[in-house]
């Protein structure tokens, strides 16, 4: 569904991709794993619209598509999560989850700029419903939920409307066990909707419990892809720092 | 499936009991104000009259409507220092457009175009201020304290710093003593800026998008809202809201305050933080404004009925700044821990 060819981006004397390819696919969690400088951050920037390759291709449903901002990819139905969240924490989960494309009323009030708050608490209550996941109170203001909870608003706003490709970088880099295991249940969820959602993280235990597939990047290229069975700690790490380029040549 | 459903069904009621805690938050204040009037009422009956407590809300009038825009600029997480400074500007070409058109001699002609041209002056400083806080960076407190001293010393250039009475009566009379059922007009139409103010902030996209930038305007911007655009029509509107406060000045006094307007951030910056608006943004009401602007206004009057001197209350009002920011800092530390 969602495809890289032979992207190459350069910062400088600094070769950040060079020729990395990627696929990520409905219904499947595919990890995004590397060590560091291996090109995850620059390859993610470039599939969510943030940073333009300098050759290469992206394909959508197998087609050439160019995401020139986020919000293109956006259309496209490519969504992210970053680490930060990025959520207005004094607001509840419906204003969260529909800021910047506010429900309106209908007819003249909705033309003076009046908004619907009650079909937008609906509307989030469906879409919690639809993962199956407890929103917490819909009227709280974000900052008083758990962190898995906050991550679950962040989840939901990049998928409620369209989202078919979900990027999630490092999402329990923040949490603690518990609420780990809950994101972690909450990407299941969203894959078994239909989403495909690519899990950018250093953890290779959530990868291992939650991947289905992996993507391994090294010095700017993809050099492995494993499948859930083939994928173990050690497979990972030799793919990551090389030890398995030998092997495998 | 089920168990989801039931939780989205207790969610008005927790939703509800925010609102009551918001309700009592206000109520707080207004239990403050209540303790004041009851005090000043105990120590000198001639406070307590309709004639006296008149007089206050038509005092807060003023202070009311800048403090509307201010609650708008603090929720950004903003701040205007200048508000008094465009004030007597604003009313400063007010009254010599009124003088222009015939001064005390002139109509409701002279007088509704000196208002026109008060409010005017008014938004182009606010739109100054946006802009120069939007598109520079430059932090607001600076902004707006330079804002502060270039309002006033261009009004004190155009007055050669002495009080202009240009005013038309007819407008002094129907505005600033006139009545509605008894109500001041002054005291209605602050209700009514407060009304619509209100209305616009909980119900409209443009309240909405208000909050989420004050809360995180980086979740803002990457929600595709155009924040510094925003933060622009933000200012401009507090602008508008202190000119307007300016040509009310105009119809109380029937003549401009020059000087009486050096603490008027004071009043209204503290008038929004005691009403429960965070410094910190994404967080405030209008209706903890509404009622904590009386505060400034009641302790004045009072102190000078009490015959103390209404010096006291620059220096009340100060302290009960600084407090009621270390209680909102406490609040934040808890709410974010």
């Amino acid at each position: 569904m969602l495809e890289a060819r032979e992207i190459t981006r350069s910062f400088g004397h600094v070769e950040a991709l060079r020729g990395a390819s990627f696929a990520a696919y409905p219904g499947e969690v595919v990890a995004l794993v590397g060590d560091n400088g291996a090109g995850k951050s620059s390859l993610t920037r470039i599939l969510v619209g943030a940073d333009q390759p300098d050759s290469g291709e992206i394909l959508i449903d197998g087609r050439p598509t160019v995401f020139s901002s986020p919000l293109a990819a956006q259309q496209e139905g490519v969504g992210v999560v970053y680490q930060d969240l990025a959520l207005a924490t004094d607001l509840d989960i419906p204003a969260n989850l529909y800021l910047g494309r506010e429900l309106m009323k209908t007819g003249l009030l909705g033309k003076l700029g009046f908004i619907d708050q009650k079909a937008m608490r609906a509307g989030t209550a469906k879409t919690y419903e639809r993962f199956g996941v407890k929103p917490g109170s819909l009227g709280a203001p974000v900052s008083q939920l758990s962190g898995g909870q906050r991550q679950s608003v962040a989840v939901a706003r990049s998928i409620a409307f369209g989202g078919r490709i979900l990027f999630m970088d490092e999402p329990t880099a923040a949490l603690g066990v518990l609420q780990t295991a809950k994101v972690l249940d909450l990407i299941r969820r969203v894959r078994d909707e239909g989403t495909a959602v690519v899990l950018i993280s250093h953890n290779m235990t959530d990868v291992l419990d939650v991947a289905d597939r992996v993507e391994v990047l090294r010095l700017g290229r993809r050099v492995a892809t494993f499948s859930r069975e083939q994928a173990t700690l050690e497979v990972l790490v030799g793919a990551m720092t090389g030890q398995l380029d030998e092997r495998r040549v | 499936m089920s168990a989801p459903t039931e939780e989205v069904e207790v969610a008005p009621s927790r939703f509800g009991s925010g609102r009551a805690r918001e309700i009592l938050a206000d109520s707080w204040i207004a239990l403050v104000l209540i303790a004041l009037v009851i005090a000043f009422s105990v120590l000198r009956p001639s406070f307590a009259t309709t004639f006296n407590f008149s007089n206050i809300l038509v005092a807060a009038s003023v202070l009311a409507v800048m403090a509307t825009g201010q609650t708008y600029i603090i929720i950004t997480a903003g701040i205007d220092l200048s508000v008094g400074s465009v004030l007597v500007f604003s009313s400063v070409v007010a009254v010599l457009t009124m003088r222009e058109l015939g001064g005390i001699s002139g109509g409701w002609g002279a007088a509704l175009a000196g208002v026109a041209v008060g409010i005017l002056a008014g938004v182009l400083w606010g739109l100054l201020n946006g802009l120069l806080i939007a598109k520079t960076k430059i932090p607001a407190l600076i902004v707006t304290l330079g804002t502060l001293g270039m309002a006033l010393g261009s009004a004190q250039l155009l007055s050669s710093g002495v009080d202009i009475a240009a005013v038309p009566p007819s407008y002094v009379k129907a505005i600033g003593f006139g009545k509605v059922l008894g109500v001041p007009v002054l005291v209605l139409i602050a209700l009514a800026v407060l009304a619509v103010f209100y209305v616009v902030l909980s119900r409209t996209r443009f309240g909405r998008h208000t909050y989420a930038i004050g809360s995180n305007p980086e979740a803002a911007r990457r929600a595709g809202i155009r924040v510094d655009r925003h933060l622009v029509k933000i200012y401009a509107l507090q602008g508008l809201l202190s000119g307007l406060a300016g040509v009310l000045g105009l119809a109380r006094f029937s003549t401009t305050t020059l000087s009486g307007h050096t603490a008027d951030n004071l009043a209204v910056i503290s008038a929004v933080v005691l009403g429960g608006t965070s410094l910190f943004g994404g967080y405030g009401s209008l209706i903890g404004t509404g009622v904590a602007v009386l505060i400034p206004v009641v302790l004045q009057n009072g102190l000078i009925i009490l015959g103390v001197q209404p010096f006291w209350q620059t220096i009340l009002i100060g302290a009960i700044l600084i407090i009621a920011v270390f209680i909102d800092q406490l609040k934040r530390r808890a709410r974010t821990a």
